[in-house]
């Protein structure tokens, strides 16, 4: 069975790959990946926002008493054998890249133009395959626009295309008001490829301390859904390359999100909750589906369910609740 | 290989040549050395090779004691060793010092010279250590600057190698360890030309060996030990010849010439003074000014103390001399003179008497100066030489102080000075806080204009003795030709005030020299900062036509992202407005520093940084000063009207910052001390402070517990007492039983708060409806200062609480009044609290034994002490030995405290047999036993009664009781310090004195590593955690004291950690003090050194316990009677992961950072660790099986 599939240019054997998630950070972990079978290994992502508190963090605490106290003029060891900057990050993405042969693809979070450019180019430089930008996002400003916030994504995507010469995806949230729309111009800005969707770290709330607690909740395959909705409506309606992530945690799932239009499935809480012989599992079933029904290959399954293609399209266009309320009223006609 | 010129301080430029020369380095920290043994560390962590090639092997050991018996070894196993120490630490190395020398072993020590403690700790310099060691038979080289610590660093050591004769190579103290100065470096081609090979395989072929053994260390008897002393007499005639030659050669390879004496003035002085030491550059210069007026003066440097050549000293000493003042950097009670005027006088003797000095015996003079980095100037100088000139001058004399007591010191006409005749050398002061890092902006400009123009530069800094908001004052000397003024600048061209309110603080004006320029950062705008200074301020700017420029720092640092840093912008404005280099050359210059430094440590800081550069040239604005003063506002008092007298007499004087000025007479003559003086110095360094809202508090008192300053408090009192009470002071009704129908009040000290937000962190009543506003809210101070101020005063005088009625719980306890208070500890301390919480609960009736450390500085350094005393005059008693003798040191308390007790008991008895003491009342006094409060407080009526049975009375017992009376009422004896003291230095006492199972209380404050000596490590220092000697994190685990000490079975061991669970932490020293053995509590302090916001310190305390890190427990030898496990553990197994605790601080961070595989590996075993101890425990607890 032909699984192969192209994704942001690059010819893979299947499309499923971890996302981004902390396995990248060990090494032995990647290999492991990849002896489990990853089409490409996407890595963590680099946060320009934790680079810039971590530096600014220890310039405040360890360097802030120095220099006070007749009888200790610092209180730590030199530190110039260690930096928060993005070295060990690039470190990594060498490492990796030289000790697999899949394609390794880097991802960045970024939070100045500059911190964007110039992390997006070292990232590169370190070997990487592709790129993708996490753009994680939290609008929170109240002087700041929807118009605003997709200008600065485009400007942005369109400075780093001009920097990079490696194929670039957006990793975008799920709270964009017309994401049809940003998906055409983010083509037109140069990307090349749409992941989706981000997954946001959720707050909870402790009612008994009055407190918020941070709570990292690994994502469910009833997430899937508002995947394949958004992947069937951009099939077939733009050139960039599609990835679902968030809610693929078996075959069926890494089969739907082809169906919907996924070029690749990226499987995160899945691979963390069961490790790397999950993805085995994933694509043996995948390709499993796929000879017992025949198909010859991946390709003809992927965009079949896409709302171009889809027998019922209405499912995906007006959602599911105008659907249900349709089978419901024939009963009592309105007028 | 051409030689380079850097900047760099007198410990870099001697431990740059001892790292390169050695193969074994033994260490152990100690002001002001610490920092050669950390760049010894540093460099060989770092892989740099000595010039043969290799790493020299650094090795941490846990005392002096320690370091040199490893060097002892090493050298005798045919190493290249040395260590460095000063001090105290010099003395404990003394025994090994007697070894080495006896056993001609080549071996070179570098030592800070620094005093001894006496009637105090001094962490300053002078030579009274050195001279302690003059007896051993190690050769004492003592050089005077920071190039010439750089080259007698080599010159001793390639003299041990060829005389054999081991070598004190020593400089003075924080004069030179710590001055900064352009140096021409040493390259290594020069010191392989004067380490030549065949000397170090002399030395190997010394060295023990199996393969062609001997024995050495033999104990002798009557009949050989004496000639054998004396075979090594030869090697001891023939050092200083070899010194000499050593020098030639050095002088012939590098062009820097020096002997064993230098004499330097007038070819036909008649006046000379003799001196060793920095002290010696001081009055070189000086003598050349005043030879300039055509005085026949001159001075001779002593470079080679030991061996004495008294040939050589004189050969170089003009015959013409008629007068000689031996000046002396130490004190030797009760002798004839100090070390060096005995040696000068002895040798003049000999020459004369030998024929090889041919004038007549001059007059010789002993003096002594500079005792613990006291001033050493021109005008002491030419005092000095003006006292020669006199008929008959004083045969002993000080110099540099006031003596009105033995009227031994010379007058000193302060109006002399050399800096005034020097306009070509730039004279800067600068005021600065430790955090704002105006230290490191003025280190970093000695660098750019040191190692990037022609000028030369010198830079000395001077700290105050507290930990929190220290300030800090810098001396930067710049000019076009080497700089020798090792001594402060008092005539300045330019002055910075780096603090606004240190104005109202300090005369700081008073250094600046007509038209200087006075740079002022301020929160006031160019045009309105005049209106808001002082008339004294105002007068001095008038009257010295001052340049003055103006800037916010702040506010720029704020805009930027800098925080309080507010080092690059003040910097920026020294190089706008000094004039010292061009503008935008400088501007470049800084920029570059600023990638050169922090550039390894991320682009963030250093885009902060320029962007600090360029704000700074936008808001820095000349102040157009008016010809008149027009202030009425003067400087406030230093401290309030209401202080005791010594206070306002003496202490105040040094918070001024002029405790120079202050005579002989003022002080006490035995280092004894009166207590609690931090209340008088109110320092106002918090810009917040806590507000309590009476409406929200639950009254649960933790904010009063949390706090390392006793600034925030809770009194429970009569409602009556209200009556006078100020307008804004907040009472509320007292919720509780014990207390019926009492006020209740939460107070804050706001002039002592230091403003850590631990009362905020652990306040527990939030507002339901803003859960962000607490009971305790930080707010700004300086609206609030006055009134608090006020309520604070009126908070103090509301009765206190009756101890009698108070229940043994966290709340109720912090009614205690606190007999600790603001100390001098960081902003935040981990330790304070514990001290504190020890004095409200036994302070009364405690005696305190503190190892060197943070505790013994914030514990007793002057000018204010933080121990005071309750209204009957009881509190506290506190004294500090030493670092190593802690334990014992309170053990000896201890045996005192009990035979007093066992005389006055005896003596009861002996007085209520003869009729003199009703028998009644002698029985209650001696059946006294448990001391409850109640029973304590009873039993001090007893006391007053049996008194006055005894006043008046003249027999020997009933005169002795009276003295003795008081111990009938029982001492709590308390033994407090760090790791440092308690897992290493002291360890072997501790152990001992844990042994004995007397009635000891002793508290390790553990923050695992030498917090006051600046974070190296100790054996606490947990696995993973980097530290100074453990760079790349520890592989070692943390030492399981409380483990150790439970295996004496006798021996009350608790761990505690007030931020994670504070009743534990109470009920440990309360059933401490109460069992009647030896009682251990390991108390986790958190501390500046881990590397994160103390304000979290209590989140971090609970998550050490949570991880399992620090396990709580309370081990009670009285519990296995009741058949249950001594052991009670008092935290659950482990909630949460190792790494969950130790992500949240820097010491680990830094690790995982710099090597993320080796920090795995580290925390996967100490991860293990955890579940094995957590097992273990468990089962000692009962828990298991």
């Amino acid at each position: 069975m032909d699984l192969t599939t192209t994704y942001l240019g690059l010819t893979l054997e299947h499309p499923v790959m971890p996302g981004a998630s902390p396995l990248a950070h060990d090494l032995d972990a990647v290999r492991r990946l990849e002896d489990a079978g990853a089409a490409a290994i996407v890595m963590h992502s680099l946060f320009e926002e934790q680079i810039t508190r971590d530096e600014l963090g220890m310039m405040h605490h360890m360097l802030v008493h120095d220099e006070s106290s007749a009888e200790a003029l610092s209180y730590f060891p030199s530190t110039d054998d260690f930096a928060f900057g993005p070295d060990r990050y690039l470190e990594q993405v060498r490492a990796i890249k030289a000790a697999v042969k899949v394609p390794v693809i880097g991802s960045l979070n970024g939070t100045t133009p500059e911190g964007w450019l110039s992390y997006a180019h070292q990232i590169q430089q370190a070997g990487a395959d592709a790129l993708e930008l996490n753009f994680y996002h939290v609008a929170t400003n109240t002087l700041e626009s929807g118009a605003d916030v997709e200008a600065r994504l485009l400007d942005t995507v369109r400075a780093i295309k001009t920097h990079v010469s490696i194929p670039v995806a957006v990793k975008l949230s799920p709270f964009f008001s017309s994401i049809a729309h940003l998906a055409l111009e983010l083509e037109a800005a140069g990307a090349d490829g749409i992941v989706m969707f981000n997954r946001f770290y959720q707050p909870d709330i402790d009612p008994e301390m009055l407190e918020t607690v941070p709570r990292l909740q690994l994502s469910t395959p009833d997430e899937l859904l508002l995947r394949l909705r958004w992947l069937a409506i951009l099939s077939g309606r733009t050139r960039l390359s599609l990835a679902a992530t968030g809610g693929v945690h078996s075959g069926m799932d890494a089969l739907k999100a082809v169906m919907a239009g996924a070029h690749a499935v990226q499987m995160t809480a899945a691979l963390l909750n069961h490790g790397p012989s999950r993805l085995t599992s994933t694509v043996r079933e995948l390709r499993q589906w796929l000879v017992d029904r025949e198909y010859h290959s991946l390709r003809q399954a992927q965009g079949s369910m896409s709302l171009e293609k889809s027998p019922n399209p209405e499912a995906f266009e007006r959602g599911n609740y105008m659907r249900i309320l349709q089978t419901w009223h024939p009963r009592v006609p309105v007028r | 290989m051409t030689r380079r010129w850097i900047t760099v301080d007198g410990n870099e430029a001697t431990a740059s040549v001892a790292h390169r020369v050695n193969e074994v380095i033994a260490i152990y920290p100690i002001t002001p050395s610490s920092t050669m043994g950390e760049l010894a560390d540093e460099w060989s962590s770092k892989g740099r090779r000595n010039i043969w090639g290799l790493v020299p092997q650094v090795v941490e050991m846990q005392s002096e004691g320690g370091a040199a018996g490893a060097v002892h070894g090493a050298l005798q196993a045919g190493a290249l060793a040395t260590t460095f120490t000063a001090s105290q630490g010099l003395l404990l190395m003394i025994p090994n010092l007697y070894k080495i020398a006896g056993e001609l072993t080549a071996f070179t020590l570098h030592v800070t010279a620094r005093t001894i403690a006496t009637h105090a700790l001094s962490i300053f310099g002078d030579h009274s250590d050195v001279m302690a060691c003059r007896q051993t038979g190690v050769a004492l080289l003592s050089s005077g600057n920071v190039q010439e610590a750089h080259d007698f660093a080599l010159v001793s050591t390639a003299s041990s190698l060829a005389s054999r004769v081991p070598f004190m190579h020593f400089f003075d103290g924080f004069r030179t360890s710590h001055e900064v100065g352009k140096i021409e470096e040493l390259t290594d081609d020069d010191l392989r030309a004067l380490l030549p090979e065949d000397l170090i395989a002399a030395h190997r072929r010394r060295a023990l060996t199996p393969d062609h053994p001997v024995l050495r260390g033999s104990a002798q008897n009557p009949d050989t030990f004496f000639q054998a002393r004396e075979a090594a007499n030869g090697f001891y005639t023939a050092c200083p010849e070899i010194v000499r030659k050593t020098m030639a050669a050095f002088a012939a390879m590098t062009g820097r010439a020096y002997d064993l004496f230098d004499y330097a003035g007038h070819p036909e002085a008649e006046r000379v003074i003799v001196i060793m030491g920095s002290g010696a550059e001081t009055a070189r210069d000086t003598a050349e000014a005043l030879m300039a007026h055509g005085e026949k003066v001159g001075v001779l440097t002593v470079r080679l103390f030991r061996p004495f050549s008294v040939n050589d000293m004189v050969r170089v000493l003009p015959k013409t001399v008629q007068s000689i003042a031996v000046l002396d950097r130490t004190k030797e009670p009760g002798a004839v003179g100090e070390p060096l005027y005995l040696d000068v006088v002895c040798a003049l003797t000999e020459a004369r008497a030998a024929g090889t000095f041919a004038g007549p015996m001059p007059i010789v003079t002993g003096g002594r100066y500079g005792l613990g980095s006291k001033e050493f100037t021109p005008a002491m100088v030419k005092a000095v030489f003006d006292d020669l000139n006199r008929e008959q001058p004083k045969p002993h004399f000080t110099v540099g102080i006031v003596d009105d007591v033995t009227g031994l010191s010379l007058k000193v006409d302060e109006s002399f000075d050399l800096d005034s005749t020097r306009p070509e050398v730039v004279r800067a002061v600068f005021f600065g806080l430790g955090a704002d890092g105006t230290v490191g902006a003025n280190k970093n400009s000695i660098k750019i204009i040191g190692e990037d123009t022609d000028n030369f530069a010198q830079g000395y800094f001077v700290y105050d003795s507290k930990k929190s908001g220290s300030f800090t004052i810098s001396h930067l000397r710049f000019g076009p030709k080497p700089i020798r003024a090792p001594y402060l600048i008092t005539r300045a061209s330019f002055v910075a005030c780096h603090q606004y309110d240190f104005l109202d603080k300090y005369d700081m004006l008073e250094l600046a020299e007509p038209g200087a320029v006075f740079l002022l950062n301020a929160p006031y705008a160019a045009e309105d900062v005049w209106s808001h200074l002082s008339r004294d301020v105002q007068a001095q700017i008038v009257e010295k036509q001052l340049k003055m420029y103006v800037i916010d720092g702040y506010t720029v640092a704020r805009e930027v992202g800098m925080g309080n840093r507010i080092n690059t912008i003040m910097q920026t404005c020294f190089f706008a407005i000094s004039g010292v280099l061009p503008r935008a050359e400088a501007i470049n210059k800084i920029k570059e520093a600023i990638a050169k430094t922090y550039g390894k440590r991320g682009d963030a800081i250093v885009q902060a940084n320029y962007a600090a550069v360029d704000g700074t040239l936008a808001n820095l604005h000349e102040v157009t000063v008016p010809p008149f003063v027009t202030a009425t506002r003067r400087m406030p008092p230093v401290v309030s009207d209401d202080a005791p007298d010594f206070v306002k007499r003496v202490t105040a004087v040094m918070l001024a910052n002029k405790g120079d000025l202050l005579p002989v007479s003022a002080f006490p003559v035995d280092g004894t001390w009166p207590m609690g003086t931090t209340r008088w110095e109110k320092r106002n360094i918090a810009t917040e402070i806590p507000a309590w809202d009476d409406a929200l508090c639950i009254q649960c008192n933790k904010c009063a517990m949390v706090c390392p300053h006793a600034a925030i408090r809770a009194k429970v009192y009569p409602a009556d007492q209200l009556s006078g009470a100020p307008a804004t002071f907040k009472s509320i009704a007292f919720k509780g039983n014990e207390f019926p129908g009492q006020k209740y009040t939460i107070q804050v000290a706001p002039e002592d708060c230091t403003g850590c937000s631990l009362c905020v962190a652990v306040c527990p009543a939030k507002d339901k409806s803003n859960p962000k506003h607490k009971a305790i809210d930080m707010v700004e101070q300086r609206p609030l200062r006055d009134a608090e101020r006020e309520n604070f005063a009126f908070f103090l005088n509301l009765p206190e609480v009756d101890r009698t009625a108070v229940k043994s719980d966290v709340k109720s306890t912090q009614f205690l009044e606190p007999l600790f208070e603001f100390s001098g500890a960081c902003a935040g301390c981990g330790e304070t609290p514990y001290l504190k919480l020890i004095t409200q609960l036994f302070g009364d009736r405690a005696l305190i034994a503190n190892a060197t450390g943070c505790s013994s500085i914030y514990g007793g350094n002057l000018p204010t002490t933080p121990y005071t005393i309750n209204r009957d005059g009881r509190g506290p008693s506190w004294a500090n030995s030493l670092f190593e003798d802690n334990a014992e040191f309170g053990l000896g308390m201890r045996l005192a405290v009990d035979h007093h007790r066992e005389e006055a008991v005896a003596l009861t008895q002996s007085l209520a047999a003869r009729g003199v003491v009703p028998f009644a009342l002698a029985g209650a006094l001696l059946e006294f036993a448990e001391p409850d409060e109640g029973g304590i407080q009873s039993q001090r009526a007893r006391v007053a009664d049996l008194k006055r049975w005894l006043n008046g009375r003249n027999d020997v017992e009933s005169k002795r009781l009276l003295d003795l009376a008081d111990y009938l009422v029982t001492k709590s004896v308390w033994i407090i310090g760090g790791d440092g003291w308690a897992y290493d230095i002291g360890y072997g006492g501790l152990d001992h004195v844990l042994s004995l199972g007397r009635n000891l209380n002793i508290v390790v404050l553990d923050t695992e590593v030498y917090s006051n000596t600046g974070g190296q490590q100790s054996k606490s220092t947990p696995m993973g955690a980097s530290a100074k000697f453990a760079v790349s994190g520890k592989a070692t685990a943390k030492k399981d004291l409380g483990m150790m000490a439970m295996a004496y079975r006798n021996v009350y061991v608790a761990k505690v950690a007030f931020g994670a669970k504070d009743a534990q932490t109470l009920k440990a020293f309360q059933e401490a003090e109460a069992y009647p053995g030896t009682s251990l509590i390991i108390a986790y302090s958190h501390c500046i050194a881990h590397g994160y916001d103390l304000k979290f310190g209590l989140d971090q305390q609970k998550a050490a316990v949570d991880s399992g890190h620090w396990p709580l427990f309370r081990f009670d030898p009285r519990r296995v009677d009741g058949g249950e496990p001594a052991l009670m553990l008092d935290s659950g197994p482990p909630k949460i992961g190792l790494d969950k605790y130790v992500r949240g601080e820097s010491r680990y961070r830094m690790v995982e950072q710099a090597h993320p595989e080796r920090f795995k590996e580290l925390m996967a075993h100490a991860q293990d660790n955890v579940t094995r101890r957590q097992a273990l425990y468990e089962e000692l607890a009962g828990k298991k099986g």
